[in-house]
């Protein structure tokens, strides 16, 4: 029987089950097969922060949420178009993610009487009809993917282990895609386990099958590729972009890369990734504690080293007095906070923007340091090398400030040319820079660049610029100890003139206003990007004009930053905290901003979006 | 002298002879009179031309207080960090340049309270650093409280009744977190304490030096037994490798290995030959150092040894990292950024 063929524009995939279901993995391998196709396409990782919590439960739910289309896609989507449940715990967890009238496909076998009982289910939701605003899909997966692998030799437990391969191979069907590219995956991951790789290999090839044949599938779907600009594409997570970047940083400055670092959620990957990077002369080193971590990347720094540390908000507040000294000692250095949900531990696996304050104040004394923010996965890419540009130019520590939702998501990436990158110029000292009265000719280690501010970068091995740099404030020029109080005051200045100065260097705030009679700005930064965009979009589609700036340089604002607020109406600030940035604008630039803000440990919904950004537009 | 000190193998040697002037900075010291850091000083000094590697190419690290003060009388390259934190940073330095000589100054506060935790790590990686661990047993920066080497029971501005703190002996926890050279001298014998940073130097990794030191405000006559003319001979036991340990004014007491295994103190007179301990700084079980680490009576510092307890071979932590970057270089080749960027699943779009 050949079935119907229905083209989408776009559709959202929720895969959800128990942690150790392989969602992340069966997520991660639509994505990469969609992106191949040439798909826009951004995803959603929604997992929770302890390993295997019990099977079957609540709180051991992982999902996996992707969003791809013929067109550019900016966020996961509000609400999943179809689901994958592969037990009741998921369905429980998720349902309320499908839209009304959603495909919700269910894994049968796992909705037996004790299951359904250890989520609080009373009646089996497919029996009650609780589920009859949905276009339900009951399918035996478990039992289907035992049955298809009998002649294996592995026990029953191992077999049901390759079902969410059945269930990959049943949406790989449903939406046209091709097996290769998992079949290539496999290949590559079981590549020394045979027995596995062929039993994996044929639940994939059984849920295509089973999608082809089966009467619950009327329709099978295509998603055209997007019209994209021209060039080679790959599909890129932030993390791994924020690696890339630094790599790359490392390769256009010629600093040796140096990271210093402790394990934290959700940073750790940078680590990983770039521990695999030796052949770059990349050195990564695991220290004993965060406050270790930034120390060595602050002496690799001192060094002559590209210095990187990366952690999250709790890492941030155990290195503030390093950042401090790295502030006083005025070398470059790189600290990454890819942000989470806080106070405290808070939500270790989700998302969050409540860091901004954080990095921008949490310090003592009069500490500034630059804050660069990506506005996508692909974007972190960009941003490492602009964090790195400032702090080797300007010899201070920048603050690179991702957070969860750009780390762990992904979308395609227009690769870029080694050659096309920016080249960052250490300048590093080479002989003396000053000459005293009696014509001596010395090294003053605080004697500034009169265009940067930025002072010399004397790295130890080079004769006659031996100095004495420390967290004591220092004399202007010579470095010296000075408790002078005129010294302390113009230092202060100065310190705080060289980063705002660095606002020369920096593209003004990009406004995207296509009617050019907006009244109305929406102004986000970092990771809001997508849902903002996305919101403001779907406004002027109903007719609705309104502005949207996205900022990346936290600090220094671009210059234009006043100029741009103050051309309109009203400004809408949407942050995923209580109004850190609307906070900031207020008060720099005596704008009535009105925030709107959620704390969800959840990126932004579009519709949400849109609702607060009408009524602000149309208030009296 | 070495023609070269194995530690030093890669730091590139000094043009010509130097002195100790060429390592004095323009700074004025700002020690209190009397302070021991100054004849540490001097001794530094006076021992850097021993190195024989360009000046430039050694650098001191120190965290905070008044030890800490110590890089900016060095004319080298330095750094005065913040507290505790100077073992950490000193191995991001070392990691990155095997060209240099990494030497931390840090005091009983500094090292083995706020900044413990680095210095354990720091002993256990085997980073080439050697730490100069200036013990006063008292807070003198801050003015006089009590430290974690601190007697019990002292009386100081923080504890006027009394500390309730049990000490640390630094060298037994150094020992207890596999550090690979211990050792322990005096501020006031320059000749003895020059002979450990000798060793020091020698050694490939991370050396710990610890150098009992006087603060005669907060602190005054702390080490007395050991440095009084009439006393010290009795009281200090000179540790020199496969040498029998025999000490006293009169050579007349001795170590010697209890029934229980550990060691303790004997009359020369009272024992043979045969039974007198001959110290052995190279054997692999830590546990001989930490035995004649505990010997000396924390208040009365009868029987404390000073000398080179334990120095023993483990690869350094930065030739290993050396290593794996070699040999990820010679697999594959120097990192190609494009091919980098890439990966492997790429697609285009005409």
């Amino acid at each position: 029987m050949s079935k119907e063929v229905v083209e989408l524009d776009h559709v959202s995939i929720r895969f959800a089950g128990d942690s150790g279901d392989g969602m992340q993995l069966t997520g991660d391998q639509f994505t990469s097969t969609t992106a191949g196709l040439g798909n826009d396409l951004t995803t959603f990782p929604d997992f929770p922060a302890e390993i295997r919590a019990p099977a079957g439960t609540l709180p051991g739910v992982s999902a996996f949420q992707l969003h791809f289309g013929d067109h550019d896609i900016l966020t996961p989507g509000d609400h999943a178009d179809v689901l994958v449940c592969m037990n009741p715990a998921a369905l429980k967890a998720n349902l309320k993610e499908l839209r009304k009238g959603g495909d919700l496909l269910i894994n049968t076998d796992e909705f037996g009487k004790r299951a359904l009982a250890k989520v609080g289910y009373e009646e089996n939701p497919l029996e009650d009809g609780s589920l009859d605003g949905y276009n339900v899909h009951p399918i035996a997966l478990t039992s289907m993917t035992v049955e298809t692998l009998k002649e294996f030799d592995m026990s029953k437990k191992d077999a049901e282990r390759a079902k969410n391969m059945f269930a990959l191979g049943m949406l790989l069907w449903l939406f046209s895609r091709p097996l290769e590219p998992t079949i290539k995956f496999l290949d590559a991951k079981f590549g020394k386990k045979p027995t596995i790789l062929e039993a994996n290999k044929k639940a994939l090839q059984a849920g295509w099958s089973f999608g082809e044949t089966t009467e619950s599938f009327a329709t099978q779907f295509v998603v055209k590729p997007a019209s994209m600009p021209s060039g080679t594409y790959r599909n890129i997570h932030g993390n791994l972009a924020t690696a890339y970047g630094l790599i790359a940083a490392s390769k256009r400055s010629g600093l040796p890369l140096f990271l210093g670092t402790y394990p934290i959620t959700p940073a750790s990957d940078i680590l990983h990734e770039l521990s695999k990077h030796k052949g770059f002369g990349v050195r990564t080193f695991q220290a004993e504690d965060e406050i270790a971590a930034i120390g060595a990347a602050l002496g690799a720094s001192y060094a002559g080293m590209l210095g990187v540390t990366t952690t999250s908000g709790p890492g941030i507040a155990l290195k503030s007095e390093t950042i401090g000294l790295a502030v006083a000692l005025e070398l470059p250095l790189i600290i990454v906070d890819v942000q989470r949900g806080g106070p405290s531990t808070g939500l270790p696996t989700k998302t969050e923007q409540a860091d901004l304050l954080q990095v921008m104040f949490g310090r003592n004394g009069e500490a500034p340091v630059p804050i660069v923010a990506p506005q996508s996965p692909a974007d972190c890419f960009n941003a490492a090398i602009e964090a790195a540009r400032i702090a080797v130019t300007y010899r201070t520590p920048v603050f690179l400030l991702s957070d969860g939702y750009v780390a762990n998501g992904a979308e395609p990436w227009l690769i870029p040319t080694e050659d096309s990158l920016p080249v960052i110029e250490p300048k590093f000292a080479t002989g003396p820079n000053h000459t005293l009265e009696d014509g001596t000719e010395v090294f003053w280690p605080f004697k500034r660049d009169p265009e940067t501010l930025a002072r010399p970068w004397a790295i130890p091995g080079v004769a006659g610029l031996e100095h004495r740099i420390g967290g004591i404030e220092k004399q202007d020029g010579t470095g010296n100890i000075s408790y002078d109080p005129a010294n302390h005051d113009f230092m202060v200045r100065t310190r705080q003139a060289k980063v705002d100065g660095i606002a020369k260097t920096i593209e003004p705030l990009l406004v995207d206003d296509p009617s050019g009679s907006a009244k109305t700005l929406v102004i986000g930064w970092g990771s809001t990007y997508g849902p903002i965009q996305d919101a403001c979009r779907n406004l002027r589609a109903e007719g609705i004009q309104v502005a949207h700036a996205q900022v990346r340089h936290l600090n220094p604002f671009p210059s234009n930053m006043g100029d741009v607020l103050k051309s309109y109406d009203k400004v809408i600030v949407p942050e995923m905290n209580l109004g850190q940035l609307n906070m900031l604008l207020r008060a720099k630039y005596l704008v009535d901003t009105i925030g709107f803000n959620q704390v969800r440990g959840l990126p932004f919904k579009t519709q949400e979006l849109m609702d607060a950004i009408k009524e602000v537009a149309s208030r009296g | 002298m070495a023609d070269t000190f194995a530690s030093l193998a890669l730091v590139p040697k000094a043009d010509a002879p130097q002195s100790a002037k060429d390592f004095k900075t323009d700074q004025e010291v700002r020690w209190c009179p009397g302070c021991g850091d100054y004849a540490i000083l001097a001794a530094v000094q006076s021992f850097m031309p021993e190195l024989g590697v360009k000046r430039e190419n050694i650098a001191f690290v120190s965290g905070i207080g008044c030890s800490s003060r110590f890089p900016y009388y060095m004319n080298t390259y330095g750094v005065h960090s913040i507290h505790g934190r100077a073992p950490a940073i000193a191995t991001g330095l070392a990691i990155s340049r095997p060209d240099l000589s990494v030497w931390v100054v840090t005091g009983d506060g500094d090292a083995l309270s706020i900044g413990g935790n680095h210095l354990i790590h720091a002993l256990r990686r085997n980073v080439n650093l050697k730490i100069l661990l200036f013990n006063n047993r008292i807070y003198g920066l801050t003015k006089g409280q009590f430290s974690p080497t601190s007697e019990s029971g002292k009386i100081t501005k923080s504890s006027p009744v009394g500390s309730v703190d049990y000490p640390f002996n630094p060298l037994s926890v150094a020992l207890g977190a596999e550090a690979t050279f211990v050792a322990r001298t005096v501020d006031s014998d320059r000749q003895h304490l020059q002979s450990v940073l000798r060793a020091a130097a020698e050694h490939e990794g991370t050396a710990l030096i610890e150098i009992y030191q006087n603060c005669d405000i907060f602190n005054d006559n702390a080490w007395e037994p050991l440095k009084n003319p009439d006393t010290r001979d009795d009281v200090t036991i000179r540790l020199n490798h496969g040498e029998k340990i025999i000490f006293g004014s009169n050579n007349d007491r001795c170590v010697v290995r209890k029934a229980d295994g550990t060691l303790g103190v004997a009359n020369v007179a009272d024992v043979s030959v045969d039974e007198i301990v001959t110290h052995d700084a190279h054997a692999a079980d830590p546990a001989f150092a930490f035995s004649l680490s505990r010997l000396s009576h924390p208040e009365t510092l009868q029987d404390t040894p000073i000398g080179v307890f334990r120095d023993v071979k483990r690869p350094t932590y930065e030739a290993q990292m050396r290593e794996q970057i070699q040999t990820a270089e010679a697999v594959a080749g120097a990192g190609d950024l494009n091919a980098l960027l890439h990966g492997k699943d790429t697609w285009d779009v005409l």
